[in-house]
């Protein structure tokens, strides 16, 4: 047999209470932004500039010239890669890793352009 | 209670419809604040949809008949854990799954990727709008808090749901389904935000496998279920709904190989951006076939209101992805090319175009019936024969690059090193392939191929790993320095698993069927199957007969006792019995039916090796687990490499 429900009236009652409490906690959440900063020196979502955007692209390029190397190593240690690939491949990538470096050293200037990626965490 | 409920999903809709709209003005208007504020809101609809997602469970679990949605999916004596399921064994609960599942993703994710603020800032509209999509329907279409008069029992659940595995095969597959969203946003809120570089994909990489793990693991539970409970003896039958959860695991499965091309070689970024979004809009294909009734299938509601909603919001996602993929597309342009046909990435493309392939043809045969009465006027289907050629085409030079991709190096392979390469496994496979002909397996050619296509890339992955350990020391330090290289190999194993399972099981099997009285016996691959009588039995909620059975063969000596049960609301059912052939992998799988008196039909299925797919389960997770796995040393380089806007971090 189903047990005895509590009256309507009350569970309604109850219901209401606790999704109005829901709700004004909802509102200080999405409010705090505002709330805590109300009055900002500046409002403006950060942005890649130009030049952290081409920094970021040569990170990257880097970071596979660097990645390529490493799995060649391995792969030619392991015998997938015979010598003769081996020095075939490994000159250009060097040269491709150090031409990255070079480029990102050239970029980085004092009182560049902080990324928004600033102190992520990468999930 | 319901009261609760409507309030919690009109809360959660109004927080995501402010997402949505203030989201994407302060992308717009690069608003710090406002962009800060709709990121909160998208986090706190979560618990708000909780809270909707509570108050449903806790009616499923008093039964509260009044409670529409209730009454039409349980009973009083509908034991508590299947009455808990009922949450996603109907329309309006299923929906609330996606949403709270959606919720809580993108509030996850777009929390740990916080910092990111200018990819985050459109990542956070694109969730609002798919989420919101989901709120509308469960406040204004389609609610599972409707309430009325409770009638004196409920209408129950369908007997076939009433199964352990429907406890976690629909969660799973709405984690899966829902998931693909998480790298969807990312990728549309990359090319909004015009950060087209890898940034999206760092996000993301995780929660796609996880999300593609999910939806794995999804299937072969589904697949369990209909082996073990539907009692027609198979685990897949191309069934459109079943086609739905495979189309967006295969978009998915060719992502995940593309997208390594990409971090290498930073290629094929118009390609990954293609897949992200057919691997999204197929998850909401697949939810809209179940959902809509469109289709005739075993899994679908029938006719329902939502169908046509669900048709104009796919129509939308799909135009917004392709207008946004056209926009970007001078951003998503590179310069770097294929250099060899024969190396790791080629190979890689060969397996992204059969699978997308192999996706397309299935969804050909899905919106065949579909079209043929839009355009003929008469509904036409294609069925088994249609989807095992496509499944042979595409699936077994799959398994073969499975093998041969991992011999070959990246950039290019010069045809001595891969003659070298490929001789051990090349002479594995012969071998393999000869011996299994001259035993009779030439009964087959898909079968036996497949056979020796396993062979191949088992050897090649063992080869693998023997090299790998002794240029490294030890299996643990190889698999710990390039985790996604070797979890990747072990789930290819689980697929070589996957692929002699359904082989031995299909192109193998042995089918036998006979009246029987007591005493009587039948005879299929090598076991005899006596019938001694038959028995009743009484559950909670049903009443049955069971035929005792007892088996002999290959060695082994066991009882069956297939039958049906009578469900008292919900009406009859077939029960299956089948006995695990510890040696031979396989299973002797027997259904009955009562014909007259003591007379029973009985079916007889000897599927050999069908125990592999299962196993293939486990072998999944355990590789998808270690490709998840966090490599601290590549986290420090790339945090290292965003936060210092891209400025040489320690090299």
């Amino acid at each position: 047999m189903p047990r005895e429900r509590s009256r309507p009236g009350s569970d309604v009652a109850w219901a209401l209470a606790l999704a109005a409490v829901l709700a004004v906690v909802a509102v200080v959440f999405v409010a705090r932004p505002f709330l805590r900063d109300p009055a900002p020196a500046s409002d403006q979502l950060d942005e890649l500039a130009p030049e952290a955007r081409q920094r970021l692209a040569l990170a990257e390029e880097r970071d596979r010239a660097l990645a390529a190397l490493k799995e060649l190593e391995f792969d030619h240690r392991t015998g997938k890669v015979s010598d003769v690939d081996y020095r075939a491949q490994v000159g250009p990538l060097r040269r491709r890793a150090a031409e990255a470096l070079r480029a990102l050293e050239r970029g980085e200037q004092p009182g560049h352009e902080r990324s928004p990626d600033h102190g992520q965490r990468v999930s | 209670m319901a009261a609760l409920g409507r309030a919690a999903l009109l809360l959660a809709f109004g927080l995501i419809a402010y997402a949505l709209i203030a989201g994407s003005y302060a992308a717009w208007k690069r608003r710090r604040r406002l962009a800060l504020s709709a990121q909160n809101a998208l986090i706190a609809a979560f618990p708000a949809t909780l809270v909707a997602a509570a108050v449903l469970f806790v009616a499923l679990g008093r039964r509260d008949l009044t409670f529409a949605y209730v009454a039409q999916h349980t009973s009083h004596k509908l034991p508590l854990g299947y009455a808990l399921s009922a949450f996603w064994g109907g329309q309006e609960g299923s929906l609330l799954l996606w949403l709270l599942i959606l919720s809580g993703y993108a509030g996850l994710a777009v929390w740990l990727n916080r910092r990111s603020r200018d990819l985050v800032a459109w990542t956070v509209p694109v969730f609002a709008l798919v989420a919101s999509f989901f709120a509308f329907m469960l406040c204004f279409v389609s609610s599972p808090f409707n309430v009325a008069p409770a009638p004196a029992d409920g209408a129950g659940m369908v007997p076939s749901l009433q199964n352990p595995y429907m406890l976690a095969h629909p969660p799973m597959l709405y984690l899966g389904y829902v998931g693909l969203t998480v790298p969807f946003a990312f990728a549309m809120g990359a090319l909004l935000s015009g950060r087209t570089d890898e940034r999206w994909i760092v996000a993301t990489r995780r929660w796609t496998l996880a999300a593609w793990t999910f939806l794995g693991v999804g299937q072969l539970i589904g697949s369990h279920w209909a082996y073990v409970e539907i009692g027609w003896g198979g685990y897949y039958a191309w069934d459109p709904v079943e086609n739905a959860a495979l189309m967006p695991w295969l978009a998915a499965t060719a992502f995940l190989h593309s997208v390594m091309i990409q971090e290498k070689r930073g290629m094929l970024k118009v390609w990954n951006m293609v897949l992200v979004a057919l691997a999204f809009n197929l998850s909401l294909f697949g939810t809209f076939l179940t959902r809509s009734g469109v289709i005739d299938s075993i899994h679908s509601f029938s006719q329902s209101p939502i169908g046509g909603w669900f048709l104009g919001f796919l129509v939308l996602m799909v135009v917004l992805s392709v207008a946004l993929i056209y926009w970007r597309l001078p951003l998503l342009r590179t310069k770097t090319r294929l250099e060899s046909l024969v190396s790791r990435e080629a190979t890689f493309l060969y397996n992204n175009l059969l699978l997308v392939a192999l996706c397309l043809t299935i969804l050909w045969g899905v919106l065949y019936p579909v079209l043929s009465d839009a355009v003929r006027g008469e509904t036409r289907s294609v069925s088994k024969p249609y989807y095992d050629f496509f499944l042979h085409t595409f699936g077994l030079p799959l398994l073969l690059l499975m093998g041969i991709g991992p011999l070959v190096a990246w950039r290019r392979a010069s045809l001595r090193s891969l003659g070298k390469t490929f001789l051990i496994p090349f002479g594995f496979a012969v071998i393999t392939g000869v011996v299994l002909l001259a035993l009779g397996f030439g009964s087959s050619w898909p079968g036996l191929l497949t056979y020796t296509f396993s062979a191949f890339v088992v050897a090649s992955i063992a080869l693998e790993f023997v090299r790998g350990r002794a240029a490294t020391g030890s299996v643990v330090r190889l698999i710990g320095r390039n985790r996604r290289r070797y979890g990747g190999y072990i789930v290819h194993a689980a697929v070589v698993l996957l692929a002699i399972g359904i082989a031995g099981s299909s192109a193998y099997q042995t089918v036998r069927e006979q009246h029987l009285r007591p005493g009587q016996s039948i005879e299929a691959a090598g076991y005899t199957l006596t019938y001694r009588g038959s028995t009743d039995v009484r559950g909670a909620n049903y009443t049955g007969f069971r035929a005792l059975l007892s088996a002999s063969g290959h060695g082994e000596h066991f009882n069956l006792d297939p039958g049906m049960n009578d469900y008292a609301i919900e009406g009859p059912s077939n029960e299956a019995s089948i006995y695990h052939d510890p040696r031979s992998l396989g299973d002797v799988f027997t259904k009955a039916q009562l014909v007259k008196g003591n007379v029973i039909d009985l079916q007889v299925l000897v599927k050999p090796l069908v125990n592999l797919i299962w196993a293939a389960g486990f072998v999944f997770v355990l590789g998808a687990l270690i490709a998840m796995w966090p490599d601290a040393v590549e986290q420090r380089r790339l945090a290292a490499r965003y936060a210092a806007g891209a400025v040489p971090a320690g090299l």
